[in-house]
């Protein structure tokens, strides 16, 4: 783990990734503990669509509401369900791409055969239509959001996990002996961890645009709390009288997604043996 | 004047290739016509120089340091290729420098069609028409022998066989007679009996038209054939170098001298080895078929079976080799997968001899042929050597872990490689984990699959020398299952000779090779390449193996088994 | 079997599955349909109106019934009458479609326009400040999502040249060419911008890749030109996997862009999916789906005999 955050700071994108994802880790923690200069929900009048200052950094919005603190909620808003929905579909695609690969047979056709229908949805079609039967919200866009990328998950861990299982040290465990538990974590699952980490990394991407989409079109995250497609949201009928209302969620956005593309890159390089070699 | 004089040529990788220089300062002359071999083993850098010649290496990260490469042209001028522009060498490549390659399979272009791509040389470098190219490329495949050469001119790379594919890159480098032909280890990949054609070929061709060749190989004596000068580098630099029969009868230098005789070298039986197995049998096999089923069409209906492994026997003592040798789909690791159990026999018998050293609870281990593939990247070899222990059910205590330390100074490794991974050592050093992760179960039977294979030569015969110390030490018995005739003859007592899934002869080792029986065992006899058969002539016979795939309830008839000595049999021939 | 053979078997089973998965979600939505229809009228209706309403619309019958009935019509091409329209649904389908179509043609040719030319470039260029400044722009381009880059250019458009995009009633392309593609270019250039940087990127890695092969190397040892390598040898190989990227991101757009169809105002089957789920309106929702997933599988079909063409490897594959 240490030496992978060392590769990872060797690593020129990976640097850069790195520390952005930092900054807005430290944002996304202040901002939902209550550690922002505002308090993100509190409306002030007299301030209304103030432009950027030394009182409001990142400005105010219609409400007078301080945009810097709102934007520190939002993106913890974005971590939590980003992090949460890329969890449980990563785990659950793991679970089941393993179980495919190994099992074979009716098992793996029946489970690739229901990924084949989840991913014949465009992602944000699928979601819209787990918020309408769950109604929105915070969970709601956890679930939609876990639910679309799942089937990627299983692809990623199935695909590999049919090559490992014809590998030589399988062949050999099966010639020791050895229980299916004991080849499925050590020899299959061990070695699924980098594939799986970018993965990960990169869908965390994704979960990021998918929550800011949905909170966009109303269906995601419901005012008055803060998030990123929200605010972008608000900033549409107001982006030329106070531009900032769009710059900033805007930039912050593409800033985090950035940061999880960035990563994923460097730890495609750094997790692949081929690229390996080349960076040495 | 030479036709090729490379002088002091240096070559260095990266963005500064001065430092990281991995040909240090080689010179060397080819005369027109000659055939100079460049022998030397993984990074030696043997490659690389060749590369060098036609600069190739530019596109592999590589730059020139130092050095010159005068080339003369057949106008008699002068051009130094360490030098020359980029133009200039595109005029020198495929037309004057024709390369052949070690994977066949790779290097055509998999989306062209093979005659697409011999013509684009003509059309390129002798400015042929479409019609005109379409018909040069059908005369240069038949020039290499291939059969029915205007029909394959329609065919993909993939659709064709590895030897048909090298014959197609011969005819690529050839195609505008080129002054210099480049042969990186071009039979490397390649069956013996294939490797044997493709030897011929080259060196038919090399008489048809006068084309002086650079043979890169590890194999010395593969080139023992085909070579007038030789080159010997290690570590970058050339060690030695002269005519071929110099080199082979008297060599100077201490690493010719190692290549030449420790590593193992095809000599028709006689440096077979000496000492008796006991005489209790430990494993036992009758009858052993493996059949594939071949499912077609769209409701994959079962069709035909493939007879990978056709009822073969054999017995194995104590103590003793069993080789099984056969070429590349002969069904000779099938016979060793299924005696695991690693693929399900369709009948037979296999019976191990559990009595022997303790009972223990899985008397049969295998080595397999690649050991980067065959240990887990990310397991310690403490968890690796664990994995047998834990797997019958016990436990990782005191006495395991000394097993565990006694077995790694056995095979040679040292005492802190418990601690570390498969990646912090060598392929050599890995097989060696393979074969202590074998043994700690204390097996009486090791089936080893290609276990050399895939190693260095003259880390091969420190592993083979191992093996044997091993076998004498501990009581094993070997069943060697190899493609390499020089490897069998170094270890085995007794050979069976597989062919098309049937075992065509069986017996002594020396015996067996010294005398053999059988049509494919004596065809194979005569690919292998030896130090004795100078300037040997290979016949180009490219008769293939019959197909294995037979329909539904087919029962082949099995011919009578012939004796030819005390421990001496073979197949009937039809 | 070859590959696409068994692609076109698996086909009929996996539109089955979409159908009931479909069906099924809709169902679980809560609340019912007539509810929906009439909005806070439907509390005035007595319940035998209800009932009598709800066994004209079949909803009385159970799930399974209700199913077959519908996709029964389905295989007959009717995919039945959308409450809130009060039109058949394939009518509606039909007048929103040709929209999102052009809209996913567009993005695609700027895509491929300027990714495969750029990625190439790169490739060649590697490690070059060139190959560094095409590869940041990628990287931008793939980490800013199509809503915001439809954002920020209304925004930059209106600040820097004070015009507004054209969002005002749609102009079909047989009405109007030139009408429709001024308002078509923005959305385009939206939808296209992080489908470019994708394929810059693929088209990019995969050309590394290739020029490092060995029938790359056998290409340049018979005397071929940089330029000759590139074109011949490695770019056919190279396009195999950015044609797979292109087959599957024009597959999705063809299930509309949602989101930049709201920004831009655009009546397109995006906005049309996400108005009848909002307005609880089944055959619509049920019909569109469908519709998306068969165009998206069938584009993924298409994408895969496009594969088997360029790759005789892959023709002739058993597996």
């Amino acid at each position: 783990m240490t030496a992978l955050l060392k590769d990872l700071t060797r690593h020129p994108s990976g640097r850069i990734g790195l520390i952005t994802f930092a900054v807005f880790l430290i944002a996304a923690v202040l901002g939902k503990t209550g550690f922002t200069p505002y308090d993100p929900l509190i409306q002030d009048r007299i301030a209304r669509l103030q432009g950027p200052s030394a009182a409001h950094w990142f400005g105010t919005d219609l409400f007078g509401r301080d945009v810097f603190s709102r934007l520190m909620d939002g993106i913890g808003q974005s971590f939590i369900i980003s992090f949460f929905s890329v969890g449980i579909a990563s785990l659950l695609g793991a679970v089941l791409g393993l179980t495919a690969a190994w099992f074979a047979g009716l098992w793996d056709g029946a489970v690739m055969r229901f990924m084949d229908v989840l991913l014949a949805f465009p992602a944000i079609l699928l979601a819209l239509l787990i918020i309408t039967i769950f109604g929105p919200g915070t969970w709601t866009s956890v679930l939609a959001i876990a639910i679309v990328y799942t089937p990627i998950f299983t692809r990623v861990v199935r695909g590999p996990a049919l090559s490992l299982r014809r590998r030589d040290f399988v062949d050999a465990a099966r010639t020791f002996g050895s229980s299916r538990r004991y080849i499925m974590t050590r020899h299959l699952a061990l070695n699924l961890v980098a594939p799986l980490t970018v993965q990960i990394t990169l869908a965390l991407a994704w979960a990021l645009v998918t929550e800011a989409g949905l909170s966009f079109l109303g269906l995601g995250t419901q005012p008055p709390n803060a998030s990123l497609g929200l605010m972008l949201s608000d900033a549409r009928n107001l982006m030329e009288m106070a531009p900032w209302l769009l710059w900033m969620p805007a930039v912050a956005l593409m800033l985090a997604v950035l940061s999880f593309n960035l990563l994923g890159d460097a730890l495609r390089d750094i997790l692949d043996p081929k690229t390996r070699r080349r960076l040495a | 004047m030479s036709l090729l004089s490379v002088r002091n040529l240096k070559v260095g990788f990266g963005p500064r290739p001065e430092e990281n220089q991995v040909v240090h300062g080689v010179s060397f002359d080819l005369d027109p016509g000659e055939t100079l071999a460049i022998v030397g083993e993984t990074g030696s850098g043997k490659s690389v120089t060749s590369m060098a010649v036609n600069r190739l290496v530019d596109y592999g990260g590589g730059r020139i340091t130092g050095g010159s490469i005068s080339y003369t042209r057949s106008d008699g001028a002068s051009l130094d290729l360490a030098s020359a522009a980029e133009s200039e060498l595109e005029q020198i490549r495929g037309r004057e420098i024709g390369m052949i390659f070690q994977e066949p399979m790779t290097s055509l272009n998999p989306v062209m069609t093979i005659g697409a791509q011999i013509e684009e040389i003509f059309r390129l470098q002798q400015g042929l028409t479409r019609a005109e190219a379409r018909e040069a490329a059908c005369k240069a495949l038949e020039r290499v022998r291939i059969p029915d050469a205007a029909r394959r001119l329609g065919y993909a790379p993939h659709q064709l066989s590895g030897g048909m594919l090298q014959r197609v890159m011969i005819a690529i480098a050839l195609a505008s007679n080129p002054r210099i032909l480049i042969a990186d280890e071009p039979t490397t990949a390649l069956d013996v009996t294939i490797q044997a054609q493709i030897m011929g070929l080259l060196s038919q061709m090399k008489r048809e038209t006068g084309t002086g060749m650079i043979f890169i190989t590890h194999d010395i004596g593969l080139v023992a054939g085909i070579a007038d000068r030789i080159m010997v580098m290690q570590d970058g630099k050339v060690v030695e170098q002269g005519p071929l029969d110099k080199i082979l009868d008297n060599p100077q230098h201490p690493y010719t001298r190692h290549l030449l005789s420790a590593v193992p070298h095809f000599s028709d039986g006689k440096s077979v080895r000496s000492d008796k197995a006991s005489a209790d049998r430990v494993l036992k096999v009758e009858d052993l078929s493996v059949r594939f089923p071949v499912r077609t069409g769209l409701f994959r209906k079962h069709t035909g079976n493939i007879h990978a492994v056709e009822r073969v026997s054999f017995e194995l003592r104590a103590g003793e080799t069993l080789g099984i040798v056969g070429e590349s789909g002969s069904g000779k690791s099938t016979t060793a997968r299924a005696i695991l159990d690693l693929v399900k026999p369709t009948s037979g018998v296999t019976q191990v001899d559990r009595t022997r050293i303790g009972g223990t609870e899985k008397p049969t281990q295998m080595v397999f042929q690649n050991p980067n593939a065959s240990l887990n990247p990310r397991l310690t070899v403490q968890s690796i050597l664990a994995e047998p222990i834990t797997a019958v059910g016990r436990r990782i205590d005191e006495e395991a872990i000394t097993r565990m330390e006694l077995l790694l100074s056995r095979v040679g490794l040292p005492a802190d490689s418990l601690t570390r991974y498969p990646h912090e050592f060598s392929g050599g050093q890995r097989q060696r984990v393979c074969i202590a992760r074998a043994l700690m179960l204390k097996p009486s039977v090791l089936v080893l699959d290609e276990a050399v294979s895939a190693l260095d030569v003259s880390v091969q015969a420190k592993v083979l020398d191992l093996l044997i110390d091993l076998q004498r030490e501990f009581g094993l018995a070997y069943l060697f299952v190899t493609h390499d005739m020089a490897v069998v003859e170094r270890i085995a007592h007794r050979i069976a000779v597989v062919y098309a899934g049937e075992i065509v002869e069986i017996g002594d080792a020396r015996e067996l090779l010294a005398n053999p029986r059988h049509r494919y065992t004596r065809q194979l006899i005569e690919a292998v390449p030896s130090l004795e058969r100078r300037r040997a002539e290979y016949s180009i016979d490219s008769r293939a193996m019959p197909s294995l795939v037979r329909p539904i309830g087919f029962t082949p008839e099995v011919e009578a088994w012939l004796g030819a000595g005390e421990d001496h049999f073979y197949r009937q021939e039809a | 079997m070859s590959y696409p053979i068994k692609r076109l078997l698996v086909f009929p089973l996996v539109m089955l599955g979409v159908s009931v998965f479909v069906f099924i979600s809709i169902r679980l939505v809560p609340g019912d349909a007539i509810t929906a229809m009439l909005g806070t009228e439907s509390g005035l209706l007595t319940p035998t109106q209800r009932d009598a309403l709800r066994a004209y619309f079949g909803l009385d019958q159970n799930w399974f019934i209700q199913f077959w009935r519908w996709f029964a019509g389905v295989l007959q091409g009717d995919f039945g009458i959308s409450t809130t329209y009060g039109k058949p649904v394939m009518t509606i389908i039909w007048q929103h479609f040709p929209l999102t179509l052009e809209l996913a043609i567009l993005s695609m040719l700027i895509a491929l326009s300027i990714g495969i030319p750029a990625g190439i470039y790169a490739a060649t260029h590697k490690d070059r400040p060139s190959d560094l400044i095409v590869r940041i722009v990628a990287m931008f381009g793939q980490s800013t999502p199509s809503f915001v880059v439809g954002l920020l250019l209304i925004y930059l458009l209106s600040v820097g040249f004070g015009v507004l995009p054209e969002m005002g009633t749609f102009v079909p392309i047989t009405e109007d060419p030139l009408a429709n593609l001024a308002q078509m270019i923005l959305p385009a250039i939206t939808l296209g911008t992080a489908f470019a940087a994708a394929v810059i990127r693929m088209s990019r890695s995969t050309m590394l890749d290739i020029l490092q092969e060995d029938y790359v190397r056998t290409a340049r040892s018979k005397g071929m030109s940089r330029r000759r390598v590139i074109w011949r040898h490695a770019l056919p190989n190279a396009l195999i996997p950015v044609i797979t990227l292109s087959g599957v991101e024009f597959g999705y757009l063809l299930g509309g862009a949602v989101l930049v169809e709201q920004i831009f105002a655009l009546p397109g089957l995006g906005r049309t999916v996400l108005d009848a789920i909002l307005q609880r309106d089944y055959a619509l929702v049920q019909g569109s789906v469908l519709f998306i997933a068969f165009n998206f599988m069938v584009v993924n079909l298409l994408v895969d005999l496009a594969y088997a063409a360029l790759d005789p490897r892959i023709r002739f594959e058993t597996k």
